[in-house]
């Protein structure tokens, strides 16, 4: 009889931590999900052709850009304001790295990307690669990114604009929207450099 | 009292001749150019990246007459070739679309091609467009015909003929 009641007592142990083990795991998921933006695997190359992978964006703040050297307004323009932003940041900026990476792979090699970064910083990284890798980066930030015919075998690449303001885990924290206020940018890197 | 004068005057002399000289050197937004019934102003072009082996180009086009007209084409011989685009943002995204059939310029209305929407993109550059440098483009009018412009180059980031670059 007691032998039994034990028995039922162990039973009801391990249901209730199987229980709360599977409660653990559920309510541990949305946190995954929200950490799992920026997250993903891929292996690219910088402009000089050094292996690059997503472990670069740890170790200090960056600010991280997608765009293409054929890209005629959005990129000249934010490449153009984060040149003045580290000019303005100074010294206090000294520890924020930049990454331009392209979406348009086929035709930015890192010949053609290391002049075209190098006139921002030399705190700059023009990241390229296999298509399928520069795929994998782009789907881990969620970036939209789109071929559009323009005649003569020419194209453009709509993509997203935003500048994304990574922590020295090189997580999200934040966005610079395209054309958003000087000021308004500079308050979010300093903000950033300041939880660095 | 004397030297007061002079001093003003010095003054102006210079102010005078650097003004001069940064109209010469094409800093300065260029004079209206007309063709036909259109009024052509506030040209420029936006200096290149290195490598980046595209340009865009804006003006802004005022038609007096009393009948619509339309860009329908653009060229430079500093580059292969030149189209006409707009731009547009949907959301956080950049989206370009040529225009093939080019521009309706309304009789009596102003059409202005600027950065972030309407602008010439000149494609295959022989060369970069140099800060500080003019270029040579040619728009040709359905109606108005054609007109060869000589647009100052301004910063990568210009906004506007009118104020420069941050």
């Amino acid at each position: 009889m007691i032998r039994s009641f034990r028995l039922w007592l162990w039973v009801a142990v391990v249901a209730l931590g199987l229980t709360a083990g599977a409660a653990a795991l559920l309510l541990r998921q949305p946190a995954q999900a929200a950490r799992s933006f920026g997250g993903g695997t891929y292996s690219l190359v910088d402009q000089n052709g050094k292996a690059v992978d997503q472990t670069m964006f740890q170790g200090h703040p960056s600010v991280l850009f997608f765009g293409y050297t054929h890209c005629p307004d959005v990129c000249p323009t934010t490449m153009a304001e984060m040149a003045s932003w580290f000019q303005e940041l100074g010294n206090e900026g000294k520890d924020l790295r930049a990454y331009f990476v392209t979406v348009d792979p086929g035709r930015d090699t890192t010949a053609v990307l290391g002049d075209y970064v190098s006139w921002v910083s030399d705190r700059i990284t023009g990241v390229t690669g296999d298509p399928a890798e520069i795929a994998k980066i782009i789907k881990a930030w969620g970036i939209f990114a789109e071929k559009v015919p323009l005649g003569d075998g020419e194209y453009s690449m709509d993509h997203t604009a935003s500048v994304f303001l990574l922590n020295t885990k090189g997580e999200f924290e934040g966005t610079i929207a395209y054309g958003e206020a000087n000021d308004t940018a500079l308050g979010k890197l300093r903000n950033l450099l300041a939880k660095s | 009292m004397l030297r007061a004068f002079f001093r003003a005057a010095f003054a102006a002399v210079v102010m005078l001749s650097s003004t001069a000289a940064f109209a010469q050197e094409g800093h300065g937004p260029a004079a209206p150019v007309a063709v036909g019934t259109l009024e052509l102003s506030g040209g420029f072009a936006r200096a290149t990246l290195p490598n980046a082996p595209v340009g865009g180009a804006f003006v802004t086009i005022t038609n007096k007459g009393a009948t619509d007209d339309r860009l329908v084409s653009v060229s430079s011989p500093a580059a292969d070739v030149g189209q006409i685009h707009d731009m547009s943002m949907e959301g956080d995204v950049m989206k370009m679309r040529q225009l093939p059939d080019g521009v309706v310029i309304p009789a009596g209305e102003t059409v202005t091609l600027e950065p972030a929407g309407l602008h010439m993109m000149f494609m295959g550059l022989k060369q970069p467009f140099v800060e500080g440098q003019t270029v040579k483009i040619t728009l040709t009018f359905e109606a108005a015909g054609r007109v060869d412009l000589d647009v100052p180059v301004l910063g990568a980031a210009a906004d506007s003929a009118m104020h420069m670059d941050h």
